[in-house]
């Protein structure tokens, strides 16, 4: 039976990490599906913060866990907000159409 | 006190004119009263200073009180030693008598012929500060001092023929007046460098008195040796003849014809070209220790004569005509100093000066009479019609050919007896041109009276109904210079060239013992005595043929004769020839230097360039932000994976 150690929930937030990371880069279509992928880079890093906690046995990485929970249900919510009233604003939220800094 | 009265009045009455020209004249009242003050100002100034000049003549000539009036140091650095100085002696006086006259007469004329101009303060302004450089040269008692006077008339002969400003043409004749002058200062201020070089001094009476002790000595100049006062007399020579138009250099005279009369008559006739004859004559002790200079001087001098007459016959425009006349009466006062008779060329100079004056102010007063036209062909008949001007300007041609018992005629024959006594070549050489020139002189003058006052009005009506005597302002002036035009010349005589001259010209002139031309004009052959008599007469009597008894004759010869009455009637192509030889390839220089050397170059790598690629770079860096959230992303990416890295290879190493 294959014991489940501290290397397998790494490997796991690394993959969730780089599809995140991909997920901002390839997509060109919508802005919500960034702010998933943002989400799901989050995720990544909380599971690293617990691994880590339980393997050195300290709670600390579990409380920064819940910490950015919070933060990241802020940030999901401000996210959207912003987004509602840009889509209000300019009837559209395709990441192709948002390019009002350009040089 | 008078001398340096005679010297500053102008200076006073200059200033304040100047000052009322600058006063803002917004109603017409106000203009007519700042018109009236200036006018009264420099009028009276120039009278004064006439009257002092006089005085000090008087004092100078007849109780030969000769001094030098030290007024304050200019420059003082090491042996270079410059005052402010009025010199006194006969030479000086005699100019200083003279320039104040003719310009208190032309200060006056002026105030009727610029009566309708709208700048009449700055006019006066400008000709009370030229009377005053002109009486700065002439009484200078070291060269800087005269090369302040002579670039000063050489700054107001520029603002003057420039008066009109509106006028392209006269902008363009002062821009020439004042380049070919820039030509002759430069060998004048060679001269000066070269003589403080060989004296160690420019003050005039340290040379004189060494000029002697330095005749052998030789100078070397680009690695030749030369005789040096031979060096100095030409450099300071080519200063006369830019300033006094001779050969070469006398294309500016003509042109400056574009200034009002008024200054035609001062300065292109009476008083700064004759500066370079001035010179001559001041700087006798240098030039009779080179004969080669002084033969340079004469057939520069006999050569100008001849060649300006020859074109002075087929002018139309009577400015033109007497301007011509100019040239080559200066032509004639040069060569009687070439042949050491300076006070031949300076009695030339001071019967010049009076009826030259008054042929240019009866010129003026003739083209105020037309409605400012210059042309001789559309005149013709205004004898009955201006009768005073018409009597006057028969004087001064009178005298110009040299009648007796006019000015002209002592003055000229003295000059042409001078140039057979000297009894050399280049003497000789002068003589002939001279008297040819004196029958071409007789024939333009008379060319000119007949044409301008004779025959049928050739004017339209308008203008011949206008047709009106100038004012008693204009007038009046003209009966002064007229009367000098009649008697300078037998009352001088004596005392500038006959019997009393070594007594009357004390030390101003030097003249050596070898050099006795002017001695020997007393004893020439009868011929040579009548020969200018004879020839204008003869000038005369052919100008009568061919404008009153045939006058198809003088448009049949022109045809006959088509290519010499082409270049003559273009001036022997002078204009041309340095159109091309200097104009045009300084033009093309300057556009390359322009082109090329500042656009592509200067401004090129400089601050077009410069600017050029900063926004060339601000452009691209422009470019880079695309405004699309994942590329700002990705750039972050890319350095977080660059600095982790770099942490990480930097622990690992």
């Amino acid at each position: 039976m294959l014991e489940i150690g501290l290397s397998h929930y790494l490997s796991l937030a690394a993959i969730l990490f780089a599809l995140g990371i991909f997920g901002v880069f390839l997509n060109r279509k919508n802005v919500i599906i960034i702010l998933m992928s943002i989400e799901l880079m989050l995720l990544a890093v909380n599971i690293n913060l617990v691994a880590f906690s339980t393997n050195l046995n300290d709670l600390l990485g579990q409380i920064f866990a819940m910490f950015v929970l919070t933060v990241a249900a802020a940030e999901a919510a401000v996210g959207l907000a912003i987004l509602v009233v840009y889509f209000r604003n300019r009837g559209s939220i395709a990441v192709d159409d948002i390019n009002l800094m350009n040089g | 006190m008078l001398p340096a009265l005679a010297v500053f009045l102008p200076l006073i009455g200059g200033f304040i004119a100047g000052f009322l020209a600058l006063l803002p004249t917004h109603d017409k009242d106000r203009t007519h009263r700042l018109d009236l003050a200036a006018q009264l100002v420099t009028c009276g100034c120039m009278l004064l200073a006439a009257m002092c000049a006089a005085l000090t003549f008087y004092d100078v000539v007849f109780e030969r009180n000769v001094s030098t009036i030290e007024i304050m140091t200019w420059i003082e650095s090491g042996s270079l030693q410059v005052s402010w100085a009025l010199k006194l002696d006969t030479l000086s006086c005699t100019m200083l008598a003279m320039v104040t006259i003719v310009s208190s007469m032309i200060h006056i004329y002026s105030v009727g012929y610029m009566h309708h101009d709208r700048s009449v303060p700055r006019f006066m302004c400008y000709l009370s500060l030229f009377s005053f450089c002109m009486l700065m040269l002439v009484t200078s008692s070291n060269l800087v001092q005269m090369f302040f006077g002579w670039e000063g008339v050489g700054l107001f002969s520029y603002l003057l023929i420039g008066f009109w400003y509106a006028k392209p043409s006269a902008n363009a004749a002062a821009i020439k007046a004042f380049l070919v002058n820039r030509v002759g200062d430069f060998g004048f201020a060679l001269g000066i460098f070269a003589v403080f070089v060989l004296f160690d001094s420019i003050q005039l009476d340290t040379i004189f008195s060494a000029a002697g002790g330095m005749a052998g000595v030789r100078m070397n100049v680009f690695g030749v040796d030369f005789h040096a006062l031979t060096i100095i007399c030409l450099l300071l020579f080519v200063g006369a003849m830019g300033k006094s138009a001779q050969l070469g250099l006398h294309t500016w005279l003509p042109d400056a014809m574009e200034g009002p009369t008024p200054v035609s008559a001062l300065i292109h006739a009476a008083t700064m070209v004759t500066a370079g004859v001035f010179m001559v004559a001041r700087l006798s002790p240098l030039f009779e220790y080179s004969d080669v200079a002084l033969t340079v001087v004469t057939v520069v001098g006999a050569s100008t004569a001849i060649f300006a007459a020859t074109i002075g016959c087929v002018q139309n425009d009577i400015k033109r005509v007497i301007a011509y006349s100019t040239c080559s009466q200066l032509g004639y006062m040069f060569f009687a100093c070439g042949v050491s008779a300076y006070s031949a060329g300076v009695f030339h100079l001071t019967t010049h000066a009076f009826f030259k004056a008054l042929l240019f102010l009866g010129a003026g007063s003739v083209i105020h009479a037309m409605s400012d036209e210059q042309d001789m062909r559309k005149m013709g008949g205004l004898g009955r019609l201006i009768p005073v001007t018409c009597i006057l300007m028969y004087i001064g041609s009178l005298a110009l050919v040299g009648i007796p018992p006019f000015a002209g005629y002592f003055s000229k024959d003295i000059v042409l007896e001078a140039a057979w006594a000297s009894d050399t070549g280049v003497g000789r050489y002068a003589f002939w041109m001279g008297i040819a020139a004196a029958f071409l002189t007789a024939f333009y003058s008379w060319r000119l009276l007949l044409m301008t006052f004779h025959g049928a009005p050739r004017g339209d009506e308008i203008v011949m109904a206008h047709v009106h005597e100038s004012p008693k302002v204009m007038i009046l002036p003209l009966f002064v210079l007229a009367a000098g035009a009649i008697g300078a010349g037998y009352l001088g005589y004596e005392s500038f060239v006959g019997v009393g001259a070594v007594e009357y010209w004390g030390n101003a002139i030097l003249i050596l013992p070898e050099h006795s031309a002017l001695e020997n004009a007393h004893y020439v052959p009868l011929w040579v005595k009548y020969a200018p008599l004879a020839v204008g007469a003869a000038g005369i009597a052919l100008a009568y043929i061919f404008y009153m008894f045939a006058p198809s004759l003088p448009a049949r010869l022109a045809v006959t004769f088509s290519s010499i009455h082409r270049f003559l009637i273009n001036k022997w192509y002078f204009d041309e020839l340095y159109d091309f030889l200097f104009v045009r390839p300084a033009f093309t220089i300057g556009r390359y230097l322009w082109r090329t050397g500042d656009c592509k170059i200067i401004d090129g790598f400089g601050p077009d360039g410069i600017s050029a690629v900063t926004v060339d770079l601000a452009r691209r860096a422009a470019r880079l932000q695309t405004g699309y959230v994942y590329h700002y992303a990705f750039a972050m990416l890319i350095g977080v994976v660059f600095f982790v890295s770099w942490y990480l290879m930097a622990r690992a190493g």
